[in-house]
């Protein structure tokens, strides 16, 4: 059997991807049109390429249909419960990085840490009768994270394409979402608290804990790996 | 394993105890609408309990107790005093203990009465422990009810308390008022930068979002204000330590509490309304001795108790969840009853593992 890997299917991740076993020894690329999504593996025997939506990549490592893939920790995190239990972390590739943030409003001068947002949003609560909307596509991992800091009257509300907005919309009073300068908040006059992200993430290579591998399977990964040197 | 016909059995078996004790037996809607829950609870439930929606009804929630439906049908219908049991699914996501249940039976016991609330905690107790038969369970209780007073009884702003009171099943974001209003943690940078600035408005952006100038000012006053007052005392903060480090029998925890409350006189009548709860147990012809009491117990898991609580769990499986647990919830009446509040205690028995647990099997 083969070895499934799943890549980026376009732009720049796709690209970095490609680079980063490329500099290793394993070439990559697209065949066929550009519209295509087929690619090509040279270098290992045994390793078929498959191109896929980066968001789409922790559900089929999940489901054993790939057997190792590339996208950021931020969508396996999110996406898969007990993530580590489903997926094995093999090498961050050092791009791709973008952190996971909590955006206010700069207007908002009293608000910097947790303990502001917590207080803020009892006070809201009580204001408006409804609790504080924080607009993001990250639901699991902002409820973990403001449930394990002990952050209460919030409410999640859907986002997911211009968050940024949201607040100037009236649909948000906050935000949670990925970003890697800040820009897009400044530009909306958002600004991040000053507490550690919510999660720091990057492009990783990650391989399925419960793909099934036969022997020749094996090897090809064992081989791949070794090149790749993780 | 013991098998759904078993286990549904095993379930009316126990709800047919609690009806012999006098419990009127209802039945409950599966489906709850998911705003009362979210809340009652915050966003937190989402990632416990499954939430479904339909275009007519809006957002709707697999039951994830009874507890909830039962109080707002008493507070709505409900004659005094009452007490019900039922016996259903409960439906609970997993996340971070795969290998639990999602979905499995509760049988509970629900009593509202206004008249003597340790005799309706002991019978409650009672009734469970009785209805688990020989099975050698470790019990164990608290009374959150003590926090609570410690906590009213802060020699601090009514805002302190306020904000303590609102965390206090929050362990972490307690701790971490009660070390900033003891000055146990230094004043974040950006908060003294804010307090010292002439006009804080000034290094700010434009007004979006529906978040006031003015709630903003309110809350610089209540900063600046909050800066003003003195520091909640190391002994005070020894005191809520103390209380909350008590974890041993329930007749040595019950002098042990004694003690603090010479230095820490707003709990006595919470440490009194204890004493009054062991008398009824023991009247009941509980063994205090063997009964283990926590003063944090059921801090983290048991949101809306807010006096006794308990819990009977399996000693030599530490990855059960606990066969049963209860608790009073006199406040969750108040919230759910519109303005009208009546004192409540409940608790509920896992029948599934019950069975699992006796035939060694669990």
């Amino acid at each position: 059997m083969t070895i499934k890997l799943g890549i980026p299917s376009k732009g720049r991740l796709m690209e970095k991807t490609f680079d980063w076993f490329g500099e290793r020894g394993v070439s990559m690329s697209r065949t066929g049109s550009d519209r295509e999504y087929a690619g090509a593996v040279e270098g290992v025997e045994g390793v078929q390429l498959v191109l896929l939506s980066a968001g789409e990549i922790p559900r089929e490592l999940a489901a054993g249909r790939i057997h190792l893939g590339v996208t950021g920790q931020d969508l396996i995190r999110e996406k898969l419960a007990n993530w580590s239990a489903r997926v094995e972390e093999l090498a961050e590739l050092g791009f791709g990085h973008a952190d996971l943030i909590i955006g206010v409003p700069s207007a908002w001068v009293d608000v910097d840490t947790l303990d502001d947002l917590d207080a803020a949003s009892a006070a809201f609560r009580s204001a408006h009768g409804f609790r504080l909307r924080i607009a993001t596509k990250y639901h699991r991992l902002i409820r973990d994270y403001l449930r394990e800091h002990g952050v209460a009257d919030y409410q999640l509300v859907d986002s997911q394409g211009a968050t940024e907005g949201t607040v100037k919309n009236l649909t948000a009073e906050a935000i949670a979402d990925i970003t890697s300068t800040g820009e897009t908040l400044r530009a909306n006059h958002l600004k991040i608290l000053k507490e550690e992200p919510v999660l720091r993430s990057q492009a990783t290579l990650f391989r399925s804990r419960v793909a099934e591998v036969d022997a020749a399977g094996q090897f090809a990964l064992t081989t791949l790996k070794t090149k790749l040197g993780v | 394993m013991v098998n759904r016909t078993e286990t549904r059995a095993e379930a009316l078996r126990l709800k047919s105890i609690f009806e012999a004790a006098g419990a009127q037996s209802v039945e409950m809607d599966i489906l709850q609408p998911a705003e009362v829950l979210l809340d009652l609870y915050g966003e937190d439930i989402r990632g416990r309990a499954y939430v479904t929606s339909d275009a007519l009804w809006g957002e709707q929630m697999l039951r994830p107790d009874f507890t909830v439906p039962v109080v707002q049908m008493h507070m709505n219908e409900g004659a005094e005093p009452a007490c019900y049991t039922y016996a259903g699914e409960v439906f609970r996501q997993q996340e971070d203990a795969p290998n639990r249940a999602n979905q499995y039976l509760q049988v509970g016991y629900e009593v509202f009465d206004r008249a003597n609330s340790a005799v309706a905690d002991a019978e409650v107790f009672s009734l469970i422990r009785q209805a688990l038969g020989d099975l050698p369970l470790r019990a164990a209780t608290g009374d959150i009810g003590l926090l609570m007073s410690a906590v009213a009884g802060l020699k601090t702003t009514e805002a302190r308390k306020a904000a303590l009171m609102r965390h206090i099943w929050r362990p972490r974001r307690f701790r971490w008022l009660l070390d900033r209003f003891s000055g146990r943690l230094e004043v974040p940078e950006t908060r003294a930068a804010l307090l010292s600035a002439d006009d804080p408005h000034l290094s700010g952006g434009p007004m979006i979002g529906l978040r006031s100038k003015s709630e903003i000012d309110a809350r610089i006053d209540a900063l600046r204000e909050d800066a003003a007052v003195s520091l909640i005392s190391d002994a005070e903060i020894d005191l809520i330590d103390a209380l909350l480090s008590v974890r041993e029998s329930l007749p040595a925890a019950l002098e042990h509490l004694r003690d603090i409350a010479v230095d820490m006189p707003s709990i006595e009548p919470a440490v009194e309304r204890l004493a009054l709860r062991m008398d009824a147990m023991s009247d009941r012809g509980e063994d205090l001795e063997t009964l283990d009491f926590e003063a944090s117990y059921g801090r983290t898991s048991m949101e809306y108790y807010d006096g006794f609580v308990f819990g009977f769990y399996d000693q030599s499986r530490a990855d059960l969840p606990p066969v049963a647990t209860g608790g009073r919830y006199d406040a969750l009446t108040k919230v759910l009853g519109k303005g009208d509040a009546i004192p409540a205690v409940g608790g509920v028995i896992r029948p599934e593992l019950l069975l699992g647990l006796e035939r060694g099997e669990a």
